[in-house]
Protein backbone atom coordinates (compact mmCIF):
# COMPACT_ATOMS: atom_id res chain seq x y z
CA UNK A 1 0.00 0.00 0.00
CA UNK A 2 2.61 2.41 1.08
CA UNK A 3 4.63 1.68 -1.72
CA UNK A 4 2.30 2.69 -4.62
CA UNK A 5 1.13 5.54 -2.84
CA UNK A 6 4.72 6.70 -2.78
CA UNK A 7 5.00 5.62 -6.19
CA UNK A 8 2.26 7.29 -7.34
CA UNK A 9 3.22 10.84 -5.62
CA UNK A 10 6.54 10.43 -6.97
CA UNK A 11 4.74 10.32 -10.39
CA UNK A 12 2.33 13.34 -9.70
CA UNK A 13 5.89 15.29 -8.91
CA UNK A 14 7.25 14.25 -12.30
CA UNK A 15 4.48 14.90 -13.87
CA UNK A 16 4.38 18.15 -12.83
CA UNK A 17 7.91 18.83 -13.43
CA UNK A 18 7.16 18.30 -16.84
CA UNK A 19 4.12 19.85 -17.97
CA UNK A 20 3.97 22.92 -15.90
CA UNK A 21 5.63 26.34 -17.21
CA UNK A 22 9.08 26.77 -15.85
CA UNK A 23 8.42 28.88 -12.67
CA UNK A 24 6.24 26.56 -11.01
CA UNK A 25 9.04 24.00 -11.90
CA UNK A 26 11.60 26.09 -9.96
CA UNK A 27 9.20 25.97 -6.88
CA UNK A 28 8.87 22.21 -7.29
CA UNK A 29 12.75 22.26 -7.04
CA UNK A 30 12.49 24.56 -4.52
CA UNK A 31 10.14 22.23 -2.35
CA UNK A 32 12.25 19.21 -3.12
CA UNK A 33 15.34 20.65 -1.90
CA UNK A 34 13.46 21.72 1.14
CA UNK A 35 12.39 18.03 1.66
CA UNK A 36 15.67 16.57 1.56
CA UNK A 37 16.31 19.64 4.39
CA UNK A 38 13.37 18.19 6.23
CA UNK A 39 14.19 14.61 6.18
CA UNK A 40 17.43 14.85 7.33
CA UNK A 41 16.04 17.01 10.68
CA UNK A 42 13.48 14.01 10.71
CA UNK A 43 16.20 11.76 11.48
CA UNK A 44 17.34 13.41 14.26
CA UNK A 45 13.84 15.02 15.55
CA UNK A 46 11.57 12.15 14.77
CA UNK A 47 13.52 9.32 14.93
CA UNK A 48 16.03 10.17 17.71
CA UNK A 49 13.81 12.25 19.13
CA UNK A 50 16.52 14.78 19.70
CA UNK A 51 14.94 18.65 18.93
CA UNK A 52 17.43 20.66 17.18
CA UNK A 53 16.62 24.06 16.29
CA UNK A 54 20.35 24.84 14.64
CA UNK A 55 20.11 22.81 11.70
CA UNK A 56 19.91 25.46 9.26
CA UNK A 57 23.64 25.68 10.49
CA UNK A 58 24.41 22.39 8.41
CA UNK A 59 22.55 23.50 5.85
CA UNK A 60 24.68 26.62 5.52
CA UNK A 61 28.01 25.30 5.33
CA UNK A 62 26.77 22.84 2.89
CA UNK A 63 25.84 25.42 0.88
CA UNK A 64 28.39 27.25 1.15
CA UNK A 65 31.32 24.85 0.98
CA UNK A 66 29.65 23.53 -2.43
CA UNK A 67 29.80 27.69 -3.19
CA UNK A 68 33.40 28.01 -2.80
CA UNK A 69 34.35 24.77 -4.28
CA UNK A 70 32.26 25.81 -7.30
CA UNK A 71 33.73 29.56 -7.21
CA UNK A 72 37.38 28.36 -6.69
CA UNK A 73 38.24 24.79 -7.16
CA UNK A 74 35.99 22.88 -9.74
CA UNK A 75 32.83 22.84 -11.61
CA UNK A 76 32.31 19.65 -10.72
CA UNK A 77 28.98 18.24 -9.39
CA UNK A 78 30.51 15.49 -7.97
CA UNK A 79 33.51 17.18 -5.59
CA UNK A 80 31.18 20.14 -5.00
CA UNK A 81 28.33 17.79 -3.36
CA UNK A 82 31.08 15.41 -1.62
CA UNK A 83 32.75 18.85 -0.15
CA UNK A 84 29.30 20.09 0.80
CA UNK A 85 27.90 16.91 2.71
CA UNK A 86 31.53 16.69 4.22
CA UNK A 87 31.11 20.12 5.93
CA UNK A 88 28.24 19.60 7.09
CA UNK A 89 28.97 16.44 8.76
CA UNK A 90 32.38 18.12 10.22
CA UNK A 91 30.36 20.97 11.49
CA UNK A 92 28.08 18.53 13.15
CA UNK A 93 30.49 16.34 14.47
CA UNK A 94 31.66 19.55 16.34
CA UNK A 95 28.92 20.95 17.24
CA UNK A 96 27.03 17.74 18.21
CA UNK A 97 30.04 16.93 20.69
CA UNK A 98 28.68 20.13 22.79
CA UNK A 99 25.29 20.24 21.70
CA UNK A 100 24.92 16.60 23.47
CA UNK A 101 25.66 17.47 26.94
CA UNK A 102 22.29 18.88 27.24
CA UNK A 103 18.78 17.74 27.15
CA UNK A 104 15.26 18.83 26.30
CA UNK A 105 14.62 22.54 26.41
CA UNK A 106 18.49 22.99 26.85
CA UNK A 107 19.24 21.13 24.15
CA UNK A 108 16.64 23.04 22.14
CA UNK A 109 18.49 26.17 23.29
CA UNK A 110 22.49 25.21 22.48
CA UNK A 111 21.31 24.21 19.15
CA UNK A 112 19.54 27.58 18.36
CA UNK A 113 22.58 29.48 19.90
CA UNK A 114 25.45 27.26 17.86
CA UNK A 115 22.99 28.12 14.59
CA UNK A 116 23.25 31.76 15.66
CA UNK A 117 27.23 30.96 15.73
CA UNK A 118 27.04 29.63 12.65
CA UNK A 119 25.27 32.56 11.21
CA UNK A 120 27.34 35.19 12.74
CA UNK A 121 30.45 33.25 11.29
CA UNK A 122 29.14 33.53 7.35
CA UNK A 123 28.06 37.44 8.46
CA UNK A 124 30.99 38.44 9.74
CA UNK A 125 33.69 36.43 7.57
CA UNK A 126 33.53 38.69 4.60
CA UNK A 127 36.69 37.48 3.15
CA UNK A 128 35.63 33.94 2.65
CA UNK A 129 31.42 34.01 2.93
CA UNK A 130 31.33 37.79 1.50
CA UNK A 131 29.65 39.04 5.02
CA UNK A 132 25.82 40.02 3.90
CA UNK A 133 25.95 39.95 0.71
CA UNK A 134 26.91 36.34 0.27
CA UNK A 135 28.34 34.22 -2.54
CA UNK A 136 27.02 35.17 -5.78
CA UNK A 137 27.49 34.27 -9.73
CA UNK A 138 28.03 30.06 -8.64
CA UNK A 139 27.71 28.61 -11.66
CA UNK A 140 25.71 25.39 -13.20
CA UNK A 141 27.25 22.65 -11.61
CA UNK A 142 28.49 19.84 -14.24
CA UNK A 143 27.87 16.37 -13.58
CA UNK A 144 30.53 14.66 -15.93
CA UNK A 145 28.16 13.60 -18.73
CA UNK A 146 28.85 15.31 -21.72
CA UNK A 147 25.65 15.19 -23.12
CA UNK A 148 23.84 16.27 -20.24
CA UNK A 149 24.40 19.81 -18.52
CA UNK A 150 22.62 21.05 -15.76
CA UNK A 151 21.97 24.92 -16.75
CA UNK A 152 18.71 23.76 -17.50
CA UNK A 153 15.80 23.87 -14.72
CA UNK A 154 14.29 20.54 -16.31
CA UNK A 155 17.62 18.64 -15.91
CA UNK A 156 17.79 19.96 -12.53
CA UNK A 157 14.65 19.19 -11.56
CA UNK A 158 15.00 15.74 -12.16
CA UNK A 159 18.45 15.71 -10.74
CA UNK A 160 16.64 17.21 -7.57
CA UNK A 161 14.13 14.59 -7.86
CA UNK A 162 16.98 11.43 -7.87
CA UNK A 163 18.81 13.10 -4.79
CA UNK A 164 15.71 13.41 -2.44
CA UNK A 165 14.59 9.65 -3.75
CA UNK A 166 18.15 8.62 -3.03
CA UNK A 167 18.03 10.27 0.30
CA UNK A 168 14.43 9.07 1.41
CA UNK A 169 15.86 5.27 0.03
CA UNK A 170 18.88 5.81 2.48
CA UNK A 171 16.57 7.06 5.48
CA UNK A 172 14.45 4.13 5.03
CA UNK A 173 17.45 1.83 5.02
CA UNK A 174 18.67 3.67 8.13
CA UNK A 175 15.46 3.23 10.25
CA UNK A 176 15.18 -0.18 9.41
CA UNK A 177 18.41 -1.46 10.41
CA UNK A 178 18.75 -2.30 13.98
CA UNK A 179 20.65 0.90 14.07
CA UNK A 180 17.22 2.61 13.41
CA UNK A 181 15.61 0.75 15.82
CA UNK A 182 18.32 1.80 18.63
CA UNK A 183 17.63 5.12 17.76
CA UNK A 184 13.97 4.73 18.19
CA UNK A 185 14.56 2.89 21.49
CA UNK A 186 16.41 5.76 22.53
CA UNK A 187 13.95 8.43 21.72
CA UNK A 188 11.11 6.56 23.83
CA UNK A 189 13.28 5.62 26.94
CA UNK A 190 16.81 6.28 26.63
CA UNK A 191 17.36 5.58 30.36
CA UNK A 192 15.73 1.99 29.61
CA UNK A 193 18.24 1.48 26.50
CA UNK A 194 21.00 2.67 28.63
CA UNK A 195 20.24 -0.10 31.27
CA UNK A 196 20.03 -2.52 28.36
CA UNK A 197 23.57 -2.14 27.21
CA UNK A 198 23.27 0.46 24.10
CA UNK A 199 25.73 3.10 24.06
CA UNK A 200 22.85 6.18 24.11
CA UNK A 201 25.16 9.42 23.36
CA UNK A 202 27.26 7.15 20.95
CA UNK A 203 24.15 6.41 19.01
CA UNK A 204 22.81 10.02 19.46
CA UNK A 205 26.00 11.78 17.96
CA UNK A 206 26.03 9.35 15.08
CA UNK A 207 22.62 10.15 14.42
CA UNK A 208 23.79 14.12 14.70
CA UNK A 209 26.47 13.73 12.56
CA UNK A 210 24.11 11.92 9.64
CA UNK A 211 21.83 14.28 9.79
CA UNK A 212 23.79 17.12 9.78
CA UNK A 213 25.57 15.62 6.59
CA UNK A 214 22.37 15.03 5.01
CA UNK A 215 21.46 19.07 5.68
CA UNK A 216 24.75 19.51 4.28
CA UNK A 217 23.80 17.85 1.09
CA UNK A 218 20.69 19.68 1.15
CA UNK A 219 22.70 22.89 1.45
CA UNK A 220 24.73 21.72 -1.71
CA UNK A 221 20.99 21.03 -4.34
CA UNK A 222 20.31 24.78 -2.95
CA UNK A 223 23.67 26.62 -3.86
CA UNK A 224 23.69 25.31 -7.39
CA UNK A 225 19.90 25.85 -7.80
CA UNK A 226 20.47 29.56 -6.86
CA UNK A 227 23.54 29.92 -7.40
CA UNK A 228 23.70 32.32 -4.47
CA UNK A 229 23.71 31.81 -1.05
CA UNK A 230 23.77 34.48 1.98
CA UNK A 231 24.03 34.58 6.03
CA UNK A 232 20.04 33.97 6.24
CA UNK A 233 20.15 30.14 5.05
CA UNK A 234 21.81 29.46 8.75
CA UNK A 235 19.21 31.59 10.64
CA UNK A 236 16.83 30.56 13.22
CA UNK A 237 13.91 31.13 10.81
CA UNK A 238 15.68 28.96 8.55
CA UNK A 239 15.76 25.73 11.29
CA UNK A 240 12.24 26.75 12.82
CA UNK A 241 10.58 26.42 9.22
CA UNK A 242 12.23 22.66 8.38
CA UNK A 243 11.35 22.16 12.09
CA UNK A 244 7.81 22.99 11.30
CA UNK A 245 7.85 21.35 8.34
CA UNK A 246 8.88 17.80 10.23
CA UNK A 247 6.04 18.98 12.28
CA UNK A 248 3.43 19.44 9.82
CA UNK A 249 4.18 16.39 7.58
CA UNK A 250 4.74 14.12 10.68
CA UNK A 251 7.90 13.48 12.52
CA UNK A 252 8.73 10.02 12.35
CA UNK A 253 7.24 8.78 9.39
CA UNK A 254 9.55 8.59 6.19
CA UNK A 255 7.32 10.80 4.13
CA UNK A 256 6.02 13.42 6.34
CA UNK A 257 9.04 15.72 5.86
CA UNK A 258 8.16 15.32 2.33
CA UNK A 259 4.67 16.05 2.34
CA UNK A 260 5.37 19.03 4.87
CA UNK A 261 8.22 20.61 2.99
CA UNK A 262 6.34 20.78 -0.51
CA UNK A 263 3.14 21.94 1.67
CA UNK A 264 4.87 24.97 2.85
CA UNK A 265 7.26 26.00 0.10
CA UNK A 266 4.08 25.51 -2.52
CA UNK A 267 2.02 27.53 0.13
CA UNK A 268 4.49 30.29 0.66
CA UNK A 269 5.37 30.42 -3.34
CA UNK A 270 1.56 31.11 -3.91
CA UNK A 271 0.80 33.49 -1.21
CA UNK A 272 3.67 35.39 -1.26
CA UNK A 273 2.29 36.12 -4.86
CA UNK A 274 -1.16 37.07 -3.82
CA UNK A 275 -0.55 38.64 -0.48
CA UNK A 276 2.15 40.59 1.40
CA UNK A 277 0.89 38.76 4.87
CA UNK A 278 2.96 35.44 4.71
CA UNK A 279 4.26 36.06 7.57
CA UNK A 280 1.21 36.01 9.64
CA UNK A 281 -0.23 33.16 7.19
CA UNK A 282 3.14 31.70 8.15
CA UNK A 283 2.90 32.12 12.00
CA UNK A 284 -1.11 31.07 11.56
CA UNK A 285 0.13 27.67 10.35
CA UNK A 286 2.56 27.43 13.29
CA UNK A 287 -0.05 27.56 15.97
CA UNK A 288 -2.48 25.77 13.49
CA UNK A 289 0.04 22.72 13.87
CA UNK A 290 0.76 22.27 17.20
CA UNK A 291 -2.71 22.78 18.06
CA UNK A 292 -4.58 21.11 16.20
CA UNK A 293 -2.53 18.37 14.27
CA UNK A 294 0.93 17.83 16.55
CA UNK A 295 1.38 14.45 14.97
CA UNK A 296 1.33 15.49 11.38
CA UNK A 297 -0.74 15.47 8.55
CA UNK A 298 0.74 12.37 7.31
CA UNK A 299 -0.48 10.45 10.56
CA UNK A 300 -3.92 11.74 10.16
CA UNK A 301 -3.80 10.23 6.33
CA UNK A 302 -2.47 7.06 7.64
CA UNK A 303 -4.62 6.43 10.42
CA UNK A 304 -6.74 3.19 9.35
CA UNK A 305 -10.08 3.75 8.39
CA UNK A 306 -12.75 3.44 10.26
CA UNK A 307 -10.90 4.16 13.83
CA UNK A 308 -11.58 8.23 14.56
CA UNK B 1 39.61 56.65 30.71
CA UNK B 2 36.78 58.52 29.33
CA UNK B 3 36.40 55.70 26.70
CA UNK B 4 36.03 53.42 29.55
CA UNK B 5 33.36 55.04 31.46
CA UNK B 6 31.38 55.85 28.62
CA UNK B 7 31.26 52.40 27.43
CA UNK B 8 30.57 51.21 30.80
CA UNK B 9 27.64 53.27 31.16
CA UNK B 10 26.18 52.37 27.38
CA UNK B 11 26.68 48.85 28.84
CA UNK B 12 25.03 49.21 31.81
CA UNK B 13 21.98 51.23 30.51
CA UNK B 14 21.75 48.24 28.04
CA UNK B 15 21.77 45.59 30.57
CA UNK B 16 19.10 47.61 32.26
CA UNK B 17 16.92 47.08 29.20
CA UNK B 18 17.88 43.68 28.97
CA UNK B 19 16.87 42.90 32.45
CA UNK B 20 13.33 44.33 32.36
CA UNK B 21 12.90 42.04 29.29
CA UNK B 22 14.62 38.29 31.04
CA UNK B 23 13.72 38.54 34.54
CA UNK B 24 10.03 38.22 33.40
CA UNK B 25 11.42 34.90 30.85
CA UNK B 26 13.56 33.54 33.78
CA UNK B 27 10.62 33.57 36.41
CA UNK B 28 8.37 32.32 33.61
CA UNK B 29 10.68 29.50 32.35
CA UNK B 30 11.41 28.54 36.25
CA UNK B 31 7.74 29.01 37.54
CA UNK B 32 6.01 27.24 34.14
CA UNK B 33 9.29 25.37 32.46
CA UNK B 34 7.54 27.58 28.95
CA UNK B 35 9.76 28.78 26.57
CA UNK B 36 8.36 31.90 25.02
CA UNK B 37 9.73 33.17 22.09
CA UNK B 38 7.43 35.61 21.48
CA UNK B 39 8.47 37.28 24.49
CA UNK B 40 10.64 39.16 21.97
CA UNK B 41 7.33 40.54 20.43
CA UNK B 42 6.18 42.12 23.78
CA UNK B 43 9.35 44.36 23.41
CA UNK B 44 8.09 45.39 20.31
CA UNK B 45 4.77 45.64 20.83
CA UNK B 46 5.20 47.75 23.76
CA UNK B 47 8.09 50.33 21.82
CA UNK B 48 5.30 50.47 19.11
CA UNK B 49 2.34 51.00 21.36
CA UNK B 50 4.78 53.49 23.74
CA UNK B 51 5.50 55.24 20.58
CA UNK B 52 1.97 56.22 19.81
CA UNK B 53 0.82 56.87 22.87
CA UNK B 54 3.49 59.29 23.37
CA UNK B 55 2.77 60.69 19.93
CA UNK B 56 -0.77 61.33 20.23
CA UNK B 57 -0.35 62.35 24.35
CA UNK B 58 2.54 64.24 24.20
CA UNK B 59 4.02 62.49 26.97
CA UNK B 60 6.58 60.19 27.60
CA UNK B 61 5.49 59.53 30.94
CA UNK B 62 2.40 58.63 30.05
CA UNK B 63 3.17 55.95 27.46
CA UNK B 64 5.57 54.54 29.66
CA UNK B 65 2.75 54.07 31.96
CA UNK B 66 0.08 52.51 29.22
CA UNK B 67 2.35 50.57 26.96
CA UNK B 68 3.53 48.01 30.35
CA UNK B 69 -0.34 47.28 30.79
CA UNK B 70 -1.68 46.76 27.31
CA UNK B 71 1.19 44.42 26.53
CA UNK B 72 0.37 42.89 30.37
CA UNK B 73 -2.58 41.75 29.40
CA UNK B 74 -1.67 40.76 25.97
CA UNK B 75 0.67 38.36 27.59
CA UNK B 76 -1.77 37.05 30.03
CA UNK B 77 -4.45 36.52 26.76
CA UNK B 78 -1.83 34.50 25.23
CA UNK B 79 -0.50 32.50 28.77
CA UNK B 80 -4.63 31.93 28.79
CA UNK B 81 -5.57 30.98 25.54
CA UNK B 82 -2.64 29.33 24.22
CA UNK B 83 0.15 28.29 25.80
CA UNK B 84 -1.70 27.00 28.52
CA UNK B 85 -2.65 24.13 25.99
CA UNK B 86 0.93 23.24 26.28
CA UNK B 87 2.24 23.23 29.26
CA UNK B 88 4.55 20.23 29.24
CA UNK B 89 6.20 19.95 25.63
CA UNK B 90 8.42 22.33 24.78
CA UNK B 91 9.01 21.81 21.19
CA UNK B 92 5.31 22.52 20.89
CA UNK B 93 5.96 25.31 22.99
CA UNK B 94 8.31 26.80 21.06
CA UNK B 95 6.88 26.37 18.04
CA UNK B 96 3.69 27.68 19.21
CA UNK B 97 5.64 30.89 20.61
CA UNK B 98 7.83 31.24 17.59
CA UNK B 99 3.97 31.33 15.65
CA UNK B 100 2.70 33.82 17.87
CA UNK B 101 6.19 35.96 17.32
CA UNK B 102 5.48 36.07 13.50
CA UNK B 103 2.04 36.42 13.91
CA UNK B 104 2.93 39.57 16.04
CA UNK B 105 5.96 40.59 13.98
CA UNK B 106 2.99 41.35 11.01
CA UNK B 107 0.81 43.22 12.67
CA UNK B 108 3.05 45.78 14.04
CA UNK B 109 4.60 45.91 10.54
CA UNK B 110 1.31 46.36 9.16
CA UNK B 111 0.16 49.26 11.75
CA UNK B 112 3.16 51.09 12.21
CA UNK B 113 5.26 50.25 9.03
CA UNK B 114 8.79 49.61 8.33
CA UNK B 115 10.56 52.69 9.17
CA UNK B 116 13.07 52.20 11.83
CA UNK B 117 11.49 54.69 14.75
CA UNK B 118 12.76 56.09 18.15
CA UNK B 119 10.59 57.36 20.95
CA UNK B 120 10.98 60.63 21.53
CA UNK B 121 12.87 61.19 25.13
CA UNK B 122 11.01 63.47 27.98
CA UNK B 123 12.24 66.59 27.98
CA UNK B 124 13.35 66.38 31.48
CA UNK B 125 15.81 63.63 30.91
CA UNK B 126 16.97 65.27 27.49
CA UNK B 127 20.79 66.54 27.71
CA UNK B 128 23.76 65.52 29.28
CA UNK B 129 25.41 65.51 32.94
CA UNK B 130 28.94 65.72 33.57
CA UNK B 131 30.53 63.83 36.58
CA UNK B 132 33.74 65.33 36.62
CA UNK B 133 35.83 65.30 33.37
CA UNK B 134 33.07 62.82 31.72
CA UNK B 135 30.14 64.06 29.96
CA UNK B 136 27.05 61.62 30.11
CA UNK B 137 23.58 61.61 28.50
CA UNK B 138 21.21 61.90 30.96
CA UNK B 139 18.65 59.97 29.84
CA UNK B 140 21.09 56.37 29.90
CA UNK B 141 22.18 57.33 33.86
CA UNK B 142 17.89 57.61 34.28
CA UNK B 143 17.80 54.32 33.06
CA UNK B 144 20.46 52.31 34.54
CA UNK B 145 18.92 53.80 37.87
CA UNK B 146 15.44 53.42 37.15
CA UNK B 147 16.72 49.55 36.26
CA UNK B 148 17.98 49.07 39.74
CA UNK B 149 15.09 50.55 40.77
CA UNK B 150 12.87 47.91 39.29
CA UNK B 151 15.12 45.35 40.11
CA UNK B 152 14.98 46.16 44.07
CA UNK B 153 10.85 46.75 43.87
CA UNK B 154 10.89 42.93 42.47
CA UNK B 155 13.63 41.50 44.98
CA UNK B 156 11.11 42.91 47.66
CA UNK B 157 7.30 42.06 46.12
CA UNK B 158 8.99 37.92 45.17
CA UNK B 159 11.05 37.73 48.55
CA UNK B 160 9.13 39.70 51.40
CA UNK B 161 5.44 39.67 50.10
CA UNK B 162 2.45 37.23 50.54
CA UNK B 163 1.66 37.31 46.82
CA UNK B 164 5.61 36.61 46.59
CA UNK B 165 5.69 33.55 49.01
CA UNK B 166 3.04 32.05 46.14
CA UNK B 167 4.76 32.73 43.54
CA UNK B 168 7.87 30.96 45.30
CA UNK B 169 6.04 28.11 46.68
CA UNK B 170 4.86 27.60 43.01
CA UNK B 171 8.31 27.76 41.55
CA UNK B 172 9.66 25.06 44.22
CA UNK B 173 7.08 22.73 44.11
CA UNK B 174 3.66 23.64 41.54
CA UNK B 175 1.86 20.14 42.82
CA UNK B 176 2.40 21.01 46.61
CA UNK B 177 1.94 24.46 46.33
CA UNK B 178 -1.65 23.46 44.97
CA UNK B 179 -2.42 21.16 47.56
CA UNK B 180 -2.11 23.50 50.22
CA UNK B 181 -4.78 26.37 48.57
CA UNK B 182 -2.88 28.15 46.45
CA UNK B 183 -4.11 29.12 42.94
CA UNK B 184 -1.50 28.27 40.67
CA UNK B 185 -3.39 29.56 37.33
CA UNK B 186 -3.67 32.66 38.75
CA UNK B 187 -0.38 32.92 39.76
CA UNK B 188 0.89 31.43 36.31
CA UNK B 189 -1.43 34.17 34.69
CA UNK B 190 -0.56 37.03 37.14
CA UNK B 191 3.43 36.11 36.55
CA UNK B 192 3.24 35.42 32.82
CA UNK B 193 1.71 39.33 32.96
CA UNK B 194 4.05 40.54 35.13
CA UNK B 195 6.77 39.77 33.01
CA UNK B 196 4.90 40.72 29.69
CA UNK B 197 4.67 43.88 30.91
CA UNK B 198 7.73 44.26 32.02
CA UNK B 199 9.24 43.77 28.83
CA UNK B 200 6.72 45.90 26.95
CA UNK B 201 8.50 48.76 29.44
CA UNK B 202 11.50 47.69 28.01
CA UNK B 203 10.13 48.33 24.83
CA UNK B 204 9.14 52.17 25.77
CA UNK B 205 12.41 52.38 27.39
CA UNK B 206 14.54 50.75 25.18
CA UNK B 207 13.25 51.88 22.16
CA UNK B 208 14.02 55.76 23.47
CA UNK B 209 17.58 54.62 23.18
CA UNK B 210 17.47 52.29 20.38
CA UNK B 211 14.56 52.64 18.62
CA UNK B 212 11.92 49.82 17.80
CA UNK B 213 12.17 48.44 14.33
CA UNK B 214 10.57 45.26 12.26
CA UNK B 215 13.17 42.63 13.46
CA UNK B 216 13.92 43.91 17.03
CA UNK B 217 11.51 41.08 18.45
CA UNK B 218 14.15 38.72 17.02
CA UNK B 219 17.10 40.58 17.92
CA UNK B 220 15.52 40.88 21.81
CA UNK B 221 14.36 37.78 22.22
CA UNK B 222 18.17 36.08 20.84
CA UNK B 223 19.66 38.70 23.54
CA UNK B 224 17.35 37.68 26.08
CA UNK B 225 17.48 33.93 26.08
CA UNK B 226 21.02 34.02 25.82
CA UNK B 227 20.68 36.60 29.31
CA UNK B 228 18.81 33.79 30.88
CA UNK B 229 20.81 30.84 30.43
CA UNK B 230 24.05 32.91 31.63
CA UNK B 231 21.95 34.01 34.62
CA UNK B 232 20.28 30.42 35.09
CA UNK B 233 16.87 29.71 34.65
CA UNK B 234 13.79 31.12 37.17
CA UNK B 235 16.50 33.38 39.07
CA UNK B 236 15.62 37.08 39.56
CA UNK B 237 19.33 37.42 40.11
CA UNK B 238 20.67 35.11 38.06
CA UNK B 239 18.93 37.50 35.27
CA UNK B 240 20.73 40.54 36.61
CA UNK B 241 23.88 38.98 36.38
CA UNK B 242 23.43 37.76 33.37
CA UNK B 243 21.73 41.24 32.06
CA UNK B 244 25.29 42.72 33.32
CA UNK B 245 27.31 40.14 31.68
CA UNK B 246 25.71 39.96 28.12
CA UNK B 247 24.72 44.50 28.53
CA UNK B 248 28.64 45.07 28.98
CA UNK B 249 30.28 42.00 26.89
CA UNK B 250 27.91 43.30 23.76
CA UNK B 251 29.06 46.92 24.18
CA UNK B 252 32.39 46.42 24.52
CA UNK B 253 32.18 43.85 21.58
CA UNK B 254 30.37 46.07 19.67
CA UNK B 255 33.33 49.29 20.17
CA UNK B 256 36.07 47.28 19.94
CA UNK B 257 35.72 44.48 17.47
CA UNK B 258 32.55 45.14 15.76
CA UNK B 259 33.04 42.23 13.24
CA UNK B 260 32.76 40.01 16.33
CA UNK B 261 30.54 41.59 18.34
CA UNK B 262 27.59 38.57 17.74
CA UNK B 263 29.94 36.25 19.44
CA UNK B 264 29.99 37.89 22.79
CA UNK B 265 26.90 36.54 23.31
CA UNK B 266 26.85 33.27 21.56
CA UNK B 267 29.88 32.18 22.89
CA UNK B 268 29.44 32.15 26.46
CA UNK B 269 25.73 30.96 26.01
CA UNK B 270 26.74 27.95 24.50
CA UNK B 271 29.80 27.38 26.79
CA UNK B 272 27.13 27.80 29.81
CA UNK B 273 24.84 25.41 28.47
CA UNK B 274 27.61 22.93 28.08
CA UNK B 275 29.01 23.01 30.96
CA UNK B 276 26.90 24.63 33.61
CA UNK B 277 23.53 24.34 31.77
CA UNK B 278 21.38 25.78 35.44
CA UNK B 279 23.25 28.93 35.11
CA UNK B 280 25.45 31.05 37.72
CA UNK B 281 21.91 31.22 40.09
CA UNK B 282 19.63 28.72 37.99
CA UNK B 283 16.84 26.08 39.52
CA UNK B 284 16.91 23.21 37.46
Amino acid sequence: MRAVGAAIAIALVVIAGVALPPYYEEVLVDGLINAVFAVSLNLLLGYTGLPSLGHAAYFASGAYAAGLVSLHVTHSFWIGALSGTAAGAILGAIFGVVALRTKGAYFLMITLALGQIAWAVAYSWRDVTGGDDGLRGIPAPDIGLSIVHLDGPRLYFVLTLIALVATLAATRLLVGSPFGRTLRGIKDNSVRMGALGYNVWLHRYLAFVMASAGAGFAGVLFVYHKGFVSPDVAHVVTSAQAMLMVILGGAGTLWGPVAGAMTITVLGNFASTYTLHWTLILGLLYIGVVLIAPTGIISVLARPKGSR
Amino acid sequence: MNFWSIQLLNGLSLAMVLFLLSAGLSVIFGLMRIINLAHGSFYLIGGYIGLTVIERSGSFWFGLAIAPILVGLLGVILQRLLLRRVQHDELSQVLLSFGVLLVCSDVALTLWGGLPQTLPRPEALDGTIKLGTIVFPMYRMALSMAGIAVAVILWLLLGRTKVGARVRASVDDEEMARGIGINTGAVFAGVFGLGAALAGMAGVLGGAMLGVYPGADFDVILLAFAVVVIGGLGSLRGALVGSLFIGIANTLGNALMPQFALFTVFVPMVAMLAFRPSGFFGRS
